[in-house]
This record gives structure tokens, sequence and C-alpha cells, in this order.
């Protein structure tokens, strides 16, 4: 079913790109920016968590180092309560792509007592991931982390920068944010601070599918209309799983939804969709009423809770 | 699909970020999850009306304040293309990320309150399109519904401009005025009922067929950023020379200059996204194969053989300060051209420029935050750089502090 990646779809030449709903200038500077990642660091990452835009993250860097092989492995911060079909996933595009996988638990970071567990109804390890995060950054001396985020995604993120440079506890600073003229990206940094990177700050959720569409790339089952045990709450529809505290009124039942992002069990809801191919994915997101993170239920918390969890050193 | 960079500048509270609101709202870029947060927003707020501005401004800071701090950066799309809009602070002392956010822009979007008419941000931020080249300004008059939609006052302003800024305006540049009035969506994307005696475009129009794209005539250029090397058995005399062409196209069969080498050799195979092509421009990230074995690395430049830059040990340049540390002569920083990093001297602090009275004084100390002016630089090693006004893709450098590692200033090679 994943087809790979490389030649399987040639739609570069001149007037070829000109008729794509892609915008293929998007991809060369991403490539751009992956290269200078590779060029400017010692020992740069893929940030992976098993969602669409860090697979197109995988996907570019393939192309951008071909016929070699990307100098990046991959780093997962696993929360523990993913959907076991990522995992999945996961698994098998390194295996087919041929990257190194490194995994790194917030149950570990539990179990060494660096964080404790979040309890009550909203329970959920999306904020705890931060800290695994920063120890693994600090254990494997990672100088650069590549991440998937885009500007279209949040109002914090429409802030950032490509090279996001962050202090030793991995923090953003909003108003120290270093100008950022054409295409000339300084990452010079002191020894402990790092670089948050972001190669397709510039696409929309829009152009990550239509990227998905025209160059062949497989997802995970989830981004696909399938059927699913849910409960309601807060107007949202939550996937049932064993890591979420239901109330005795949370009564699951089985419907037909999709995932328009995924994050991990308890920080993303489903939508209802009976889009089942990526054409009708697409067409759905096109008339979709709701923004693509209007069922992430971690930024809801508050207002500004990217720009704090940001703050804190998220991606 | 094409992409349209637009970059809006303008004092405070002119509208901006009211103005890019109204192209998203009427373009129906807004979903409703958002918009009904912005309506519960403005509520909070005491407003009557949809606040818009409450779509941009995106950090805590600028909420609490009610202004823009730093660049944000918004996307829409029409059938025809791609829009990315980055929309910069109207503050002077964040004059500093305006300039970030117009140095990427095709088109530089002006607004001017009608009321207060041309002010000094217009100046500067004018006199910035103008250093950076942008190929089209648009003077967008706003608040127009604020004067009964004067036709007079707008004349005023229009002729105002080009008299005052006669000596800013490079040539090349093209330049718009239109009457609008952002919050009641006149001239925006629809035509004004109020404004029958302005029968130009509206805003969207004028954007629907600006050029995107850089001028054809300009000679190729391309910085090698990494050399591709897969040291497998089946691929063991691969190598390749990875980079994003900045200026002209190559294809397969030309003849190329390699500098600093100034050795010439052909290419034999061009790769985009992993598969070959026979040709690539201007924007295009390739892969590059030559017909000879050449000793290049990162920062070599491969360019047409008929019409290759100079090496420069000297450059005079434009520069505007970025950082709060000030710019003296004596001073040692990292100069980055493109992609190739070198060290740099401040030779000589030629020139500050007044933006506001356009005009320059001799010999200044220093050049502090947000000023602009006239400097030579010497160089440890030779840079292959171009005139800014002739090749602008490869006449600019930034300037980065050696201890704070921050870019402190940009510079345009005269």
């Amino acid at each position: 079913m994943m087809k790979n990646s490389i030649a399987a779809s040639p739609i570069f030449a001149d007037g070829q790109a000109q008729a794509a709903a892609f915008p293929y200038e998007l991809a060369d500077e991403a490539i751009y920016i992956l290269r200078e990642t590779a060029a400017q660091f010692e020992r740069p990452a893929i940030l992976f968590s098993g969602g669409k835009d860090s697979i197109v993250i995988a996907h570019l860097a393939m192309r951008a180092f071909a016929p070699a092989r990307p100098p990046f492995p991959l780093l997962h911060i696993d929360t523990g309560h993913n959907f076991p079909e990522t995992l999945t996933f996961r698994d098998r595009l390194v295996a087919e792509l041929g990257f190194d996988l490194i995994v790194r638990t917030v149950q570990d970071s539990i179990n060494r007592g660096r964080v404790r567990e979040e309890s009550g109804k909203y329970a959920s390890r999306n904020a705890l991931q931060t800290v695994t995060l920063l120890d693994a950054i600090e254990e494997l001396k990672y100088d650069a982390c590549i991440g998937g985020a885009r500007r279209d995604e949040e109002k914090a993120r429409a802030k950032e920068r490509v090279f996001s440079v962050r202090n030793e506890f991995g923090q953003w600073d909003a108003q120290r944010q270093r100008p950022e003229l054409f295409d000339m990206y300084n990452g010079r940094i002191a020894p402990g601070e790092n670089v948050r990177v972001f190669p397709i700050s510039n696409w929309t959720e829009l152009d990550v599918w239509n990227f998905i569409r025209e160059q062949h790339i497989a997802l995970p089952s989830i981004y696909f209309a399938h059927e699913r045990d849910v409960f309601d709450r807060d107007g949202l529809i939550w996937a049932d799983s064993p890591f979420i505290n239901k109330t005795p009124d949370e009564q699951p039942y089985r419907t037909v939804v999709r995932f328009r992002t995924v994050g991990d069990m308890t920080c993303t809801a489903a939508v209802r969709s009976d889009a089942t191919a990526l054409d009708d994915v697409i067409t759905e997101i096109r008339s979709a009423e709701i923004s693509e993170r209007g069922a992430r239920i971690d930024d809801k918390r508050s207002e500004a809770a990217m720009e704090k969890r940001k703050r804190d050193g998220y991606f | 699909m094409d992409i349209l960079r637009i970059a809006t500048a303008g004092s405070v509270d002119d509208g901006k970020s009211t103005l890019i609101g109204r192209l998203l709202y009427d373009t129906r870029s807004v979903p409703k999850d958002k918009l009904d947060a912005i309506d519960a927003a403005s509520k909070r707020r005491g407003v009557d009306f949809l606040d818009l501005s409450l779509l941009t401004d995106g950090l805590i800071a600028e909420r609490e304040q009610g202004i823009t701090i730093d660049v944000a950066h918004v996307y829409f799309s029409t059938p025809t293309r791609k829009y990315i809009i980055a929309d910069t602070p109207g503050h002077f002392e964040y004059t500093r990320n305006m300039v970030t956010g117009a140095s990427t822009a095709e088109v530089s979007v002006i607004l001017i309150d009608a009321r207060n008419g041309i002010v000094e941000q217009t100046a500067r931020h004018y006199a910035i399109a103008c250093m950076l080249r942008i190929p089209h300004v648009i003077v967008c008059v706003n608040k127009m519904d604020l004067l009964s939609y004067d036709h007079a006052r707008f004349d005023n302003i229009v002729a105002q401009f080009r008299t005052q800024f006669t000596a800013l305006k490079p040539a090349a540049q093209r330049l718009d005025f239109l009457p609008a009035s952002s919050l009641h969506g006149e001239n925006v994307t629809r035509s004004s009922p109020h404004m029958p005696w302005y029968t130009g475009p509206t805003l969207l129009e004028m954007l629907e067929v600006a050029e995107s794209h850089q001028p054809r005539h300009f000679a190729a250029r391309m910085q090698v950023q990494t050399v591709i090397r897969p040291r497998t058995d089946a691929l063991h005399d691969f190598r390749g020379y990875a980079g994003r062409i900045s200026s002209g196209t190559f294809a397969v069969g030309d003849e190329i200059l390699v500098l600093p080498n100034e050795r010439r050799t052909r290419i034999t195979r061009i790769q985009r996204f992993g598969a070959d092509i026979e040709r690539a421009k201007a924007g295009d990230s390739v892969t590059i194969l030559l017909a000879d074995d050449i000793d290049i690395s990162r920062g070599s430049t491969f360019c047409t053989s008929d019409a290759a830059p100079d090496a420069r040990r000297e450059l005079r340049a434009r520069i505007c300060w970025l950082d709060r540390t000030p710019l003296e002569n004596g001073k040692t920083y990292v100069l980055q051209h493109g992609i190739q990093r070198m060290r740099a001297k401040l030779a000589h602090l030629e020139s500050i420029l007044d933006v506001v009275a356009q005009t320059e004084s001799a010999n200044p100390a220093a050049l502090k935050l947000n000023e602009i002016g006239i400097a030579s630089l010497r160089l440890a090693q030779p840079v292959y750089a171009d005139v800014y006004a002739d090749v602008p893709t490869n006449g600019a450098f930034i300037l980065i502090d050696e201890w704070s590692n921050t870019t402190a200033g940009v510079g345009f090679v005269l």
C-alpha cells in the first residue's frame, strides 16, 4: 500500500507544475531549508509524530538528498497514548524509507520522576512530552530539531521564524526573534542553545494534502473515514480509549469518523466524515467550516495555549 | 499554481490588520470557528463590529496592547493564485520586524490614514520598500469613510506622495494608488458605491494580476549548499551539487563557470525532487552534476560563463541596522552572503540617511537600531556578489554579531 516516494510521480517539468494544484515552489523552499539545516548544524534530527506534516517532512528530506540518504534520524516523542494505526505506520515508513528511528517515552520520564501524570477528566500527556523532548535533545546532543509546524495552523505559530532559536530550556522568546531576511538563515548558536527548524512554515493544510495527493504519499488510515468507538464531550467527538477518564454519562457509541490532525488519543478529536479517499478529503477541507486545529483539545485550554506551550519549550 | 508574496506596511492604527482581515473574510478564507472566536473576543473588548485585526495579532502582548509587534504570516488563495501576506508592525521601534517581513515581498501595500495623510512612518516604509527594490508598491489611502469619501483629499495625498518621493523611486518600480475603507470592505475586494470617481481596480484585482516572477534576463547564479555523495556501491561515482538557483536558468549541456576556482565545465545532469529534468529556473532546488572533476564545496558558486560576478574583497553597501548594539567603525562581524559566511570589518561608515527629509549626513559615529546608512566593509575572503540593483537575489547580505550570534544588520551592495 505504501508506494515509495522518490521516482513515483514526476510532476515537475515546467508546464506540469503550472497545471498542478500544489505550488511546487513551496517544496523547493522546504528542500532549501532542509539542506541548510544539514549544512549548518552538527546533529540535526526530524521530530516525527506520525502525523501528516511530519510524514511530509520525511518525504521532502528523501527528495532533498536523493540519491543519498537524508542525514537526519527521526525522533519520536512517544506519549504512550498513540493511535495503534500510527505506530504501525511509523514502523513501516522507517523500514521502507530507511531512516534511523529514535524513540523517547513520556512513561520513562514519569518513571524517573521528571514529570507527574495529570489527573481528572482532562488528564493528558500533551504538556508532559515537552520535558521528554527537552531531555532527549540534551541526551542526544541535537543542535537542530526539524518540525512540521505550519504558520496557518495557529496564531502564535504564524509569528514564528523558520529558524527559531531556543535557549537552553527550549524556550521560545517571541519578542526577541532574530530578523530573518530573504532566504538567508542564520543558525549560529551558543553551546546549549538549539534551533527548531520549520521547513513547511508557508504551507497551508490544503497545500499539504495536495502535495500528498500529487506525490502519492501514503498516510496512516485514521486520516480517512472509518468506523470507531467514540463519545461526545464539550461538543467534540473523542475517540474511546483506555487513556481517557470518562464520566459515567459519557457513553461510547460506534460511528464513521476521520481525524484531521493527529496528536495522541487524549488531545485529538475526530470529525464526522465519509471521506475515504484523498480526493474526498480535499473536497471536504475546501468546504470545511471548522479550522484544522478546531479539533485539537490541547489548544482549547486557553486563547494563548500555544504561545504558552512554546515558551515552555514545546514544538 | 503560483504564489504572490505581499508585505503590508503603515503607521499604527492605519488599519493594516483590518485590511488583511477583510481580504481573508471576503475571500472566505476564515473558517467559522475562527470567526466565532473573534466575534466573542470583539464583544469582550466592547467593540460592536467584527474586529478583524484579532485574526492576525497572535501574541499575548499584541492583544494586550492592541498593536502588531512582530510579523504574522497569513495565507489565502483564489482560483488564480496562492497569497502569502506578511503583516508587519507599524511602530518605529519594530522597524526591524517590518524589514524581515518585506524582504521576500513582490508587492508592498503601504497604508495611509486619509485623515493624517503622509506621516513619518509612510516615508520610512516607502524608503524601505525602495531600498529592498520591491517591484510593485500599492499605496492604499484608507479610512476614506471617515472623510465622507472626499475625492479632493485623495488627490492631494497622491500628488504630495509623488512630489515628496520622486528621488526615492527606482525606475523599474510600479507605483499604484487606491482609495479604500478596509473597515467597510470598500475597494478591497468589491468596488465602493461611495467613490464613483475612482474607476481603477480594487486591491484584490491589482493583486490578481501582479507580477510574481523575477525578470527573465537575470544572469544565472547558484550557490552550492551541500555536496551529495551517496557512498554506496551502486552509486559510487555519484557526485551532485545541491543548491537553489537564485537567478536565471541552467540547462543540461550548458557551459558554466565555477567560482572561486574560475574553472569552466559543462552540466551533464540536473535533478529536482530526485528525478532528472532538462532545465531549471530561479527558485528551483536542484542537484547539478558536472562533466569535470573540480574541487567544489559548500559556498562555491555556479554562474553563466559569460556573465560572472566579480570577486570583491571590499564592499560598499547600503545598510539597515537591526540590532540594539550599534554598528561602529572598526568592528568585525560575520557577513553572510546567500549561504556563504566570512569575516568582515567595518572600514568606513560613510553616511546616514534621514528617511523623512531624504538627506544623507556624512561620517556618523554609529548606525543605531532601525537606522539606514552607507558603509564600506573589508572582507577576509572574496565574495561573488552582484550589485543589488542589477541582480537582487545575489546582491544582499546580512551581518551577524560574532558574540550574540544575532542577525544585526542587512546590506545591499552598491
